[in-house]
């Protein structure tokens, strides 16, 4: 009897060790009822604040540059599902690193062209009306490398600057109203509280429109690499303008055009000319699976699946090609499709075995479709560095490889 | 009494503006604006009083900006601040300060606000000056031994001040 009940506990913890090893799907090799006595293990205690499984390993891949504060760190877009981005997951971009704040003491200014300048504590902010959105953040710089011949092997790699979580906080708007907009006022200029004070100007129409600060992203506070404890969500324009660590707010008749609204973030076009003050994301989309990197692991029934999403609303189509461009289809979208937040697509798909290419491209609520690498670099050049969103194409060997096409 | 009501009318809306206002917040007080309201424009207002030259900014930049911009600002592991002027747009394009930015008060803000990269902010405003006059310098937009100071530097005119274009998107063709 005992050396029964010790051989039945070997059996679980040899199927939970197996379990871990494999990624542990329902359907392992596992002979039937072995099963069960993983089920009749008593498990871990309750806890305070959750973690993932120690087996989940997808990590954000952080940059190689010589300052790892300048930096970023891209999300593993080919494992997250659905359209949010777990928080710990969040791509970062700090340009001098992650500032160390606290709650106690912090105070958002707001000043410049407005009847009567004032300053808000966080417990100020949280008792104006509150909204949530769900919206994606993206680096303008977010595909930089698909510019260049050298293009991106993988999802993460190539489009990992880009997140999408539910923001919380303050309307920008009512924030104005509270301190009574000037009718001068036409830009507001956001700083934040990291080493280098970084900023950017907005225009009055887009703060009055739809911009939150933020203070709770997922359901919880702001992560300290996203702002804590305050940052700016500016829907569908890229993500450099979402100033992180908020903590004055300036409304002024002109924009500064300093350093990141002149130097960097700034368009250069083949005449030599630079466009600036470059705010919305285009509609974009990229397969996360199967993707580079990955593997087909045999013939017949795949589902093609991946995110779209564009800075100019709702996307309304998203089409696929699995014969290399000849024909496109239309793939399914998960609802609810929001605006200017990640949309899940997913397509069914009977691989024949043989070498293709595969691609997505996305048509928003404005018809705008995305277009080819080629024609986005007739039109701009190869050294315009930011808002590339043209459409990715992986190659599908007969073996059941997937590889980034060459440009 | 009609004129009454016309009156009424046309005064609600204002009062329910007036009305809005939830009370919520503190009013700023001078002092708090001012630490923080650091920001320059383009004209260079803003700019704190201050001077220094070239010759003394290359002291400074020896010390605290070379190692990772190298010696002559030709660039090392961080960007290149000198060269390139008339380069844009061409199959060797170099953007530098001299390069690509388009107005002279936006290098002291940068300069003041975010260098050095380890350090930010710890450069006294006759160093900023120095080292900004030292940069232009290598650039060949200012004279090594020209003092320079906020009135000067509002009046440097950048070679790529009228480099930057309006947005122009959406710009590529819809071609299914």
């Amino acid at each position: 009897m005992s050396s029964d009940s010790s051989r039945r506990r070997w059996l679980k913890y040899s199927a939970a060790v197996g379990g871990l090893l494999t990624g542990c799907t329902p359907n392992t090799n596992q002979p039937p009822g072995q099963e069960e006595d993983v089920v009749n293990l008593l498990g871990r205690v309750v806890s305070k604040y959750g973690e993932r499984s120690p087996d989940q390993k997808i990590t954000r891949l952080p940059g190689t540059n010589k300052h790892l504060e300048a930096s970023s760190s891209l999300t593993p877009l080919a494992q997250t599902m659905g359209i949010i981005t777990p928080s710990a997951l969040h791509f970062e971009r700090h340009h001098a690193g992650i500032p160390t704040l606290q709650e106690a003491g912090y105070e958002l200014l707001l000043h410049g062209l407005v009847a009567e300048p004032l300053t808000f504590t966080l417990n100020d902010l949280r008792s104006f009306p509150s909204a949530s959105q769900i919206n994606f953040v993206e680096c303008s710089g977010n595909s930089g490398r698909e510019w260049s011949a050298k293009v991106s092997a993988d999802v993460q790699t190539g489009f990992g600057l880009a997140s999408c979580s539910e923001w919380t906080g303050v309307k920008l708007s009512s924030l104005l109203q509270e301190a009574g907009l000037k009718p001068a006022g036409k830009w507001v200029i956001a700083e934040g509280a990291d080493a280098c004070r970084m900023h950017r100007s907005i225009p009055i129409d887009k703060a009055l429109k739809d911009i939150l600060v933020a203070y709770g992203q997922n359901g919880e506070a702001l992560r300290p690499e996203q702002g804590y404890p305050l940052r700016l969500i500016v829907p569908g324009w890229e993500g450099n303008v979402c100033v992180k660590w908020l903590r004055q707010l300036k409304v002024t008749a002109e924009p500064l055009a300093s350093r990141e609204e002149t130097s960097k973030y700034t368009d250069m076009m083949p005449n030599g000319k630079a466009r600036q003050y470059t705010f919305d994301m285009e509609a974009k989309s990229v397969i996360t699976a199967p993707s580079g990197g990955q593997r087909i692991l045999k013939r017949g029934y795949v589902e093609i699946t991946g995110l779209a999403w564009t800075g100019k609303g709702r996307i309304d189509a998203v089409e696929i090609t699995t014969d290399s461009g000849k024909s496109w289809q239309r793939a399914k979208l998960q609802e609810p499709r929001l605006a200017n937040a990640f949309t899940r697509f997913r397509f069914d798909w009977m691989w024949d075995g043989l070498a293709t290419q595969i691609a997505s491209r996305a048509v928003d609520e404005t018809g705008y479709v995305q277009p080819s690498r080629d024609s986005l670099l007739a039109v701009r050049g190869a050294n315009s560095h930011y808002h590339f969103n043209g459409i990715k194409v992986w190659q599908v060997g007969a073996e059941g490889s997937v590889t980034h096409v060459e440009a | 009494m009609w004129k009454h009501s016309l009156l009424i009318l046309i005064l609600l809306p204002m009062l329910m503006q007036a009305q809005r206002r939830l009370e919520i917040g503190h009013r700023a007080a001078e002092k708090v604006i001012a630490q923080q309201d650091k920001f320059i424009t383009p004209e260079g207002k803003g700019l704190p009083a201050g001077k220094g030259t070239a010759i003394e900014g290359k002291l400074v930049f020896e010390r605290r900006c070379s190692r990772c911009h190298g010696q002559k600002a030709e660039g090392a592991d961080d960007a290149a601040l000198a060269g390139g002027i008339g380069s844009l747009g061409k199959p060797k394009e170099l953007r530098t300060v001299g390069s690509y930015w388009p107005h002279a008060p936006g290098i002291w803000d940068y300069v003041n606000r975010a260098m050095p990269f380890k350090d930010p902010g710890s450069l006294a405003p006759d160093q900023v000056y120095a080292v900004v006059a030292y940069i232009l310098n290598l650039n060949g937009l200012w004279d090594e031994t020209a003092e320079l100071n906020a009135a000067e530097l509002s009046k440097i005119q950048m070679p790529n001040k009228n480099g930057f274009i309006k947005d122009a998107r959406p710009d590529v063709n819809r071609n299914r």
